[in-house]
């Protein structure tokens, strides 16, 4: 794949004695939303970590438009604030991201360390809040917002710096069913954006709104690359790699029974 | 009231906390006087009425001062009851316990004698008490009106025309953001446990229950102070802080802190002996 924005070889990376990456190999194309899907533990997170320069691999190599993502490149300034402009990350847990005391104070983070200018701050501050339809939290501290206000807040917080590549780590994870649509909403409207969004999930039931290629993975690796309908339609690779899950349910005909299945278009 | 246990106590402490915060909150949303004032203004001026009350050798010019802040209190609708329980009871307590040996050990003329133990009570000492204790309840009751009329960032980043360091504003900020959290954490914790104990604990069992509690709060402050540098880091964190405030002088903003600095000037003046 010529042109890659991101290009994984053979990585490994472990916590201490836990091996969460074991020889991924991944390449992404600009543009594309790509969901790196598995159960939890299975290494989406620790990849997402790699690709936004925060941990660096033990071995392999991770490279952003050729140039590899080492610490030592993230000591230049230079490479550093452009890296760091063009490339954002959302985590799972929104109190981390919202380390700020004001909503105001959080959005505006992120451009007052790239040195914008004050008045373009404010401008772009209030328009990404106006964008969002969260400007009367502007003065909310974070621990009086909602867990689908504190999310919004996040975005907020990473759009503002208009990224071409958005890292997004389990964007609905502990979300209710209205916030999570919302979220949602907000990452189906980037599909024309140009951007090139990543998004590590397992919720197979947004796959085809948020993702137009998927990656699987199990246990550090990746195990499957394919069309979101492809990955959902192989029921066997999804057993396999922990994504579907067995409840009690009712069918139309009245019979309630309990199986492995998904939850879209099922009929069996 | 019956008398809690230690998990419910602790619970009871925690959801306080959270409700003080909560209410500052709320007074600082208040339409009032303070409310409506530039922060940077109301810091100096608030900055001036506590220097004026803390080196003023004259009761009558610490009363006026504290008159003022009551004035300001009521016309900021900040609740005279918030500041009674809060500030004045406390803060009575406290500094009364420093002023107490004072009133019977400064020499001076000896008015009245304990009665029992026959200890002097001078009007010296009388005197050095009350000024320890209406310069600190006067000082302390300017503070919390601060505090409570204006949101807490808002205070952190008004400290930076006193030339605070921006790093420093900001490691406070971030200081009030977390603890809040550990907080909520620290009352999850005891809820959790209380769900699970029968009856009541004994002296031992407290201890170690808190201790655990502790701990395991020590291990997610840790765990989550990685986190937020991570997520500082991802968004351009480079070990520099930067601050922007949307704060705007008006003239309304400037003639207040003129009053409330010729106030104080005033009572600097009227406070020499």
């Amino acid at each position: 794949m010529a042109g890659a924005v991101f290009d994984v070889q053979n990585v490994r990376y472990c916590y201490d004695r836990v091996v969460a990456l074991d020889g991924a190999m991944l390449k992404v194309a600009p543009g594309l939303r790509l969901a790196l899907l598995g159960a939890n533990g299975s290494g989406k997170s620790t990849l997402l970590r790699l690709l936004d320069g925060i941990y660096f691999a033990e071995s392999g190599t991770v490279r952003f438009e050729g140039e590899a993502l080492t610490e030592a490149r993230f000591e230049e300034d230079a490479f550093a604030f452009d890296f760091r402009r063009r490339v954002a990350m959302l985590f799972q847990n929104p109190d981390v991201q919202l380390f700020n005391p004001s909503v105001f104070d959080e959005v505006a983070f992120g451009p007052l360390q790239l040195r914008w200018s004050a008045g373009e701050i404010r401008s772009r501050v209030e328009a990404i809040l106006e964008q969002l339809h969260i400007a009367h939290l502007k003065d909310r501290p974070p621990h009086r917002l909602s867990g689908g206000e504190k999310k919004r807040v996040a975005i907020a917080s990473v759009l503002i710096l208009d990224p071409q590549v958005l890292l997004l780590d389990e964007p609905t994870a502990t979300l209710d069913p209205e916030s999570q649509s919302q979220i949602i909403e907000i990452i189906a409207g980037w599909k024309d954006s140009g951007r090139t969004v990543i998004t590590a999930t397992h919720d197979l039931d947004v796959l085809e709104e948020i993702a137009d290629r998927c990656v699987v993975f199990q246990a550090g690796r990746v195990v499957a690359e394919a069309t979101p309908p492809a990955i959902l339609a192989d029921e066997e690779l999804l057993r396999r790699t922990g994504l579907l899950h067995c409840h009690g349910h009712r069918h139309a005909s009245g019979e309630i029974h309990s199986h492995p299945h998904r939850h879209w278009n099922h009929e069996t | 009231m019956a008398r809690r246990g230690f998990l419910d106590g602790s619970i009871h402490g925690f959801l306080e906390a959270l409700e003080h915060a909560l209410e500052s909150e709320e007074v600082a949303k208040r339409r009032g006087l303070l409310q409506s004032l530039d922060p940077r203004a109301k810091l100096l001026g608030i900055l001036g009425l506590v220097i004026a009350a803390t080196t003023s050798r004259r009761l009558t010019v610490i009363g006026a001062v504290f008159l003022l802040a009551c004035i300001l209190t009521i016309a900021s609708r900040v609740p005279l009851r918030t500041l009674l329980v809060r500030t004045w009871l406390g803060t009575l307590a406290f500094t009364g316990l420093i002023a107490l040996p004072a009133v019977f050990c400064t020499p001076g003329l000896a008015r009245w004698h304990l009665p029992l133990v026959g200890w002097p009570v001078t009007v010296t000492g009388i005197r050095t008490a009350a000024y320890l204790i209406s310069r600190v309840e006067t000082a302390a009751t300017l503070s919390v009106l601060l505090v409570l009329s204006t949101p807490w960032t808002h205070v952190l980043k008004a400290l930076r025309v006193l030339r605070v360091p921006a790093v420093l504003v900001v490691v406070l900020g971030m200081t009030y953001r977390y603890i809040l959290l550990l907080i909520g954490t620290a009352r999850e914790i005891f809820e959790s446990r209380r769900s699970r104990t029968v009856g009541r604990l004994d002296p031992g069992q407290r201890r170690r229950m808190a201790i655990s509690a502790a701990g395991v709060l020590l291990s997610k402050t840790m765990y989550l102070s990685g986190e937020v540098y991570l997520a500082m880091q991802s968004r351009g964190f480079r070990g520099d802080a930067y601050l922007l405030d949307e704060f705007r002088m008006g003239a309304r903003d400037w003639m207040w802190l003129v009053l409330l600095t010729g106030a104080s000037a005033g009572a600097v003046w009227a406070g020499r002996r």
